[in-house]
């Protein structure tokens, strides 16, 4: 047993919400532990596709955070973070097949730019200039020069080693130490205690697990995704490329399998072909009406990719909470326990957004935003 | 001790491949990157990024690091892929795929 740790705050979990966390934290001045069961970027970062992206969301709160987090994500690359984990500003390309799905495009776009977001109407005949190998006769679309890119499991490891922050991975929390008062004094571990006044759940996928080992209840469910990897490619595909229905499909409450394609190239070669979407709780196995789906979707897009081969698939969890909007912030029902989970399939670009957020909270500073829509205490307490 | 004896396999008669244009002596049953070890080749693709030599790291078609091009189609999996009469196998070069 290795004797307690003492430090300023402890955060569960060293993906990349919890990496951001840990960085955030450790620039406001506080001495920081991450903790988690499994090694960095092992859970649900590990298993996302890196998209920094303001045009999926409609305006609101997760708008307001992808805008934050964007600011952030380009100010890490600044400071010379950008090539460690690969970030690239590629912006992104939202098309259209139909007239209506065009109109509808555009009415979003509408309310996205009021909420700030950089969105130029493209019309068909100048696609082939942003992406000259689409195919041909879509209806139009929207080119969002803010959306960007990184590596998931790259971003958590650098984001956490420029923390500084002490990072002890394999090592489960078990439960939380409380005082008299209720009030949160760390985490009990399976190698050992870990004192702090305060406590950060950035367990993702398994935040509502935590969240119970806390002693409180936050619903976070997983919604499965595939992504499908093609054999390496030159540069063909410069943005983030995806079809206006999977606006829809993130916002959507079906359990059903949902696909819609969201294709990009990446530095190393391969092709990365996402997105579906289907709840079927922590089942991990293959589903092949789902890779068929995102190859049929990307191949719409790209008809070049029919004659490209898809060398292997992964996939994840991606965290959702009934209302589609994460949990960040202060949990009232304890003291010093604040939770950062539940981005659903938006977790590696709202990372830095909800770190920083986190690490104003635990220095006593006014939040850049409002927390009352990611409040952790907003759902009915599940009957016992 | 040669492999074939260890395993008393009896493979059917040899035939011919290629590797970068010179004849190979394949046996049915071998992948691609058995062929090319039989032959003392242990390179047969140069990474995207510095041109760096690559063959066999994992064998069980797990790493995608031995890729190669076979009658004119790159990114196939040594390890795995077997050898058929007439093989044109080829170093490749970066993504294998024209610029």
């Amino acid at each position: 047993m290795s004797k307690p740790l003492t430090c300023d705050v402890v955060v569960v979990g060293a993906g990349v919400v919890g990496a951001a966390c840990a960085l955030y934290a450790a620039r406001a001045g506080l001495d920081t532990v991450v903790v988690d069961r499994g090694p960095v970027a092992g859970g649900t970062t590990g298993a996302g596709e890196g998209n920094l992206l303001v045009s999926d969301k409609e305006p609101g709160p997760e708008l307001d955070l992808a805008l934050l987090s964007a600011r952030l994500w380009s100010e890490l690359a600044g400071e010379g973070l950008g090539k460690a984990v690969e970030y690239e500003a590629k912006g992104g390309v939202v098309v259209a097949g139909t007239g209506a799905a065009l109109a509808g495009l555009e009415r979003l776009a509408a309310g996205q730019r009021a909420a700030g977001v950089e969105a130029v109407p493209v019309p068909p005949d100048r696609l082939p200039d942003l992406e000259p190998y689409l195919a041909p006769g879509l209806a139009g679309g929207v080119h969002y020069p803010q959306d960007a890119q990184v590596m998931p499991a790259l971003a958590a490891a650098h984001l956490l080693r420029a923390s500084d922050a002490r990072l002890l991975t394999g090592r489960e929390m078990t439960g939380v130490l409380r005082g008299p008062d209720g009030a949160v004094r760390g985490v009990r571990t399976d190698r050992g205690d870990i004192h702090a006044p305060a406590v950060v759940n950035a367990a993702g996928t398994w935040g509502g697990e935590v969240a119970a080992r806390a002693g409180v209840s936050l619903p976070v469910l997983p919604r499965r995704g595939f992504v499908l990897v093609t054999e390496p490619l030159p540069p063909r595909i410069r943005h983030k490329v995806y079809a206006a229905d999977y606006v829809a499909d993130v916002a959507s409450d079906s359990a059903a399998l949902q696909t819609s394609p969201v294709v990009e190239g990446t530095p190393a070669g391969p092709v990365l072909i996402g997105a579906s979407r289907e709840r079927v709780g922590f089942d991990r196995s293959l589903s092949l009406p789902a890779l068929r789906a995102l190859a049929a979707g990307a191949t719409r897009l790209f008809p070049f990719l029919a004659g490209v081969r898809a060398m292997r698939t992964y996939a994840g969890f991606r965290p959702y909470l009934p209302d589609h909007l994460p949990a960040i912030g202060p949990d009232p029902r304890a003291p010093g326990l604040l939770h950062a989970c539940g981005h659903e399939g938006a977790g590696i670009g709202l990372a830095t957004g909800t770190g920083q957020l986190i690490a104003q909270v635990l220095t006593g500073r006014t939040p850049d935003l409002d927390l009352g829509p990611f409040r952790p205490d907003r759902f009915p307490e599940e009957a016992e | 001790m040669n492999p074939l004896e260890l395993a008393r396999a009896r493979p059917g008669p040899a035939f011919t491949v290629t590797f970068d244009g010179r004849p190979v002596e394949a046996l049915p049953g071998q992948t691609v990157a058995a062929v090319l070890w039989s032959a003392g080749v242990t390179s047969w693709r140069t990474t995207r990024g510095e041109g760096r030599p690559r063959g066999v790291f994992c064998g069980i078609g797990v790493c995608f690091d031995c890729l190669v091009t076979v009658n004119g189609r790159p990114n196939q999996r040594a390890c795995l892929l077997p050898v058929r009469p007439g093989d044109v196998i080829g170093t490749q070069e970066g993504t294998g795929h024209a610029d």
